[in-house]
């Protein structure tokens, strides 16, 4: 993996975008939206935009440089997620085995109306 | 001496809370009034003989005594001793005794200040806690005493975490625990409750005190915890959703929740199965709380578990004691009387809203915190974090916020649509100018922020409108414990919107003496010095800041400090706070053309996060203090009468 890195690394950037922003606030402002929503591999439950560690630099630089040259942030989330699994991304992408989470919250909502509802007719009789 | 006297202390403890449980158990069985008597002073015995065990403990740390395996593996002699005080909860063993002795010191709290209570529920009580303490205690001497000795000592210790060097480590962990483990007060009510059927109007205000302390507690630590995390990370973040957080935030939730249901049951003798549900539901999340965090199931990425006895262990104890009480309440709540009933639109219906919505919350987080652990065990790795949990519980939590600056206004019983129509209207005015000039002023911000903002300012208003046209010195105390902690919540509310939407951020390599621009502020790297710590050395950047032209500069003084035991390298921030935020600064490494790394942020009323936090525990504060003197007023008045 490191290795994988360092030859996307070697391509080389004038300012070390693991450190420094993008010069165009609205580009940075999409690279930090995406890299808030960034696992550091290696780190224990943190966002690559929250690290200190070398791999979550050598990762904020990759997004800060795919962002740069203009692609789309989803572009960036899809290709990090097809090398490193959806482990990378803290936004859990919608699918057979993520909609009971991204469907618990409707399902709770639901569950408590309902419990709510036979308790307050229960209670008017 | 000193470690066996401990591990001494911690047996007769837990034999103790053996024989407190077999007092409690056989003296209600047996109807044994001498059985029943002793339940009170030996669990006031038990408190004393863990609180011993604990403070030996600390002893040893702030002897440094390394032929204890404890101190050394988390202790070193060169340390301040401040840290090796608090350092002796700043491991798995230590924090767990600190678990068991807040534990015991709640039941023998019980022991010593609950009148109230009926003596069966209050012996049935005391019996629920020792057993819960038992289980711990066996986990303790079992699989993690935290008095074993190492032979021959070793010449120093390993050290502590630097990150965990810090003011913060000897206020947070107590104060958490306090909280945590005080929801067993709640839990334990709860189950002699059920095994009384006693469960009225009395026992919520027997409990409500506990709860309310606990909750208090809670707060705090919460609070403390995620201005220690912004300060001491280094990235300007409060708040990041991670499972530790997380396992502090469930049972708060559900304390929360409790704690307003309590209300309804003490006032309309109401949700009574409900609140006895909560009570269990908050120490269990508790207790899950504990187990995730000690497992270290969810924190690492590679293992399973960091130990998977202790994870398996505290998983066994988890299932006995929810499963028990679970049990127990499938088991009595058929038999609990349906209490008072009441309207859709009335306090009581506003309460149940409450806790509809915090309930919601509650599931989301615990769903959402465990999920991991499903989706591994159907073959996928997945995380779940800070995008999916704003996403979904940030409608639900604005949507409470706005039920909440209704909710105060309404009368118990029943209450008439227009009439509270007319009562919130200058709140719902007050939202929608902030609103909209929210959109005016910044149209980019996010729907989430500018609801945040409006509904804080809506909220601020609503909190105060039930002390309008009321003699403020007759108001009672409780009543002003609601009115401060619920504009604590606007403030905290107005707090994270304001940080979420208008924080600037720079990330700058920078060469000294060259101008660097932050929000309104501007930057200049002025030099690098070294200094030294009484356990570190460090370089440190003198920064200074300016905020437009003639303006006094203030000086920030970022380090990065490197630790010898365990030799590890820190970045602490350099934080200055203003009226309107804070300027933030992180000093990096050094690159090889000289510049170093400057990380700067302006958070703009970012402040009022934990302003708003410690005026939601000083809200509860008050509350408690108010019901305590009106109790015993009350309580005066009938003696004096009969």
């Amino acid at each position: 993996m490191s290795l994988l890195l360092s030859l996307v690394l070697a391509a080389g950037a004038p300012a070390d975008f693991g450190y420094v922003q993008i010069p165009d606030a609205a580009k940075e402002a999409q690279a930090a939206e995406l890299m808030a929503e960034l696992r550091c591999l290696v780190c224990q439950g943190q966002s690559i935009h929250d690290s200190d560690v070398d791999m979550a630099a050598d990762m904020r630089r990759i997004v800060r440089q795919k962002i740069a040259a203009g692609e789309q942030p989803q572009a960036v989330r899809a290709w990090l997620v097809e090398r490193y699994g959806s482990y990378v991304t803290y936004d859990p992408p919608f699918s057979w085995t993520t909609a009971p989470l991204w469907l618990a919250p409707l399902l709770l909502l639901g569950a408590g109306l309902w419990l709510a509802r036979g308790t307050l007719k229960r209670r008017r009789k | 001496m000193i470690a066996e006297a401990g591990l001494a202390a911690l047996w007769l403890a837990a034999a103790m809370a053996l024989l407190q449980l077999a007092c409690a158990g056989l003296g209600l069985r047996l109807k044994q009034d001498e059985l029943v008597a002793a339940v009170r002073p030996v669990a006031i015995v038990q408190g004393v003989l863990a609180a011993l065990s604990f403070g030996l403990l600390i002893l040893l740390f702030l002897q440094s005594d390394m032929s204890v395996l404890l101190v050394a593996q988390n202790s070193h002699s060169a340390k301040p001793w401040l840290y090796k005080f608090a350092g002796a909860w700043g491991n798995h063993e230590g924090s767990m005794l600190l678990w068991v002795t807040v534990l015991a010191l709640a039941g023998a709290a019980i022991a010593v200040l609950e009148h109230k209570l009926d003596r069966a529920t209050l012996t049935a009580t005391l019996g629920a806690q020792a057993f819960i303490a038992l289980g711990f205690y066996a986990f303790l001497v079992i699989a993690s005493s935290p008095f074993t000795r190492l032979d021959p000592p070793a010449l120093d210790g390993m050290g502590l975490n630097p990150l965990l060097q810090d003011p913060g480590l000897a206020f947070h962990p107590p104060t958490l625990y306090f909280g945590y483990v005080g929801l067993s007060i709640a839990f334990s009510f709860a189950v002699g409750a059920m095994v009384t059927r006693e469960v009225g109007p009395v026992f919520a205000r027997a409990m409500r005190p506990w709860i309310l302390g606990a909750w208090v507690f809670l707060t705090l630590g919460i609070t403390a915890g995620s201005y220690w995390a912004y300060y001491e990370l280094g990235w300007g973040g409060w708040w990041f959703w991670d499972p530790v957080e997380n396992a502090s935030l469930m049972p708060w939730l559900a304390a929360t929740a409790l704690l307003h249901s309590v209300n309804v049951l003490a006032a309309r003798d109401g949700l009574r199965a409900w609140t006895l549900m909560l009570a269990v539901v908050a120490f269990s999340m508790s207790m899950l709380g504990t187990f995730l965090v000690r497992s270290g199931i969810l924190t690492s990425v590679h293992a399973f578990a960091v130990d998977p006895t202790r994870g398996s262990f505290i998983l066994v104890l988890l299932a006995i004691y929810i499963g028990g009480a679970l049990a127990l309440y499938g088991a009595r709540v058929g038999r609990v009387k349906a209490g008072q009933g009441f309207d859709l639109l009335s306090r009581e219906g506003g309460l149940v809203l409450n806790n509809l919505l915090l309930s919601v919350i509650l599931g989301i987080v615990l769903i959402g915190t465990l999920y991991p652990i499903v989706a591994q065990a159907m073959g996928q790795q997945l995380s779940v974090g800070p995008p999916f949990f704003n996403k979904t519980t940030g409608p639900i939590a604005l949507l409470l916020v706005a039920a909440m600056s209704a909710g105060p206004l309404l009368r118990w019983r029943r209450d008439e649509a227009n009439a509270l129509l007319q009562r919130v209207t200058v709140p719902i005015a007050a939202a929608l100018l902030a609103m909209a000039a929210m959109f005016a002023a910044a149209p980019g911000t996010g729907w989430m922020e500018i609801a945040g903002l409006g509904l804080a300012a809506g909220l601020t208003i609503a909190s105060f409108a039930p002390l309008w046209k009321r003699n403020l010195l007759r108001t009672p105390l409780f009543t002003w414990g609601m009115v401060v902690a619920h504009f604590g919540v606007a403030v905290s509310l107005a707090g994270m919107a304001a940080d979420s939407a208008f924080t600037s951020e720079r990330l700058v390599a920078a060469r000294y003496g060259q101008p660097y621009y932050v929000g309104p502020w501007r930057v200049v790297l002025n030099g690098v010095a070294p200094v030294m710590g009484d356990n570190w050395s460090a370089v440190e950047g003198r920064v200074t800041a300016t905020r437009g032209e003639g303006s006094t500069p203030l000086l920030l003084t970022p380090q990065r400090r490197f630790y010898s035991s365990p030799p590890t390298d820190t970045a602490e921030a350099s934080i200055r706070t203003r009226a309107d935020g804070q300027l933030y600064a992180v000093l990096g490494a050094q690159d090889a053309e000289g510049r170093w790394q400057l990380r700067l942020w302006w958070k703009p009323f970012v402040t009022l996060i934990w302003f708003g936090g410690a005026l939601i525990a000083l809200g509860g504060a008050l509350s408690l203090i108010g019901r305590v003197f009106r109790e015993r007023r009350n309580t005066k008045r009938r003696e004096d009468a009969e």
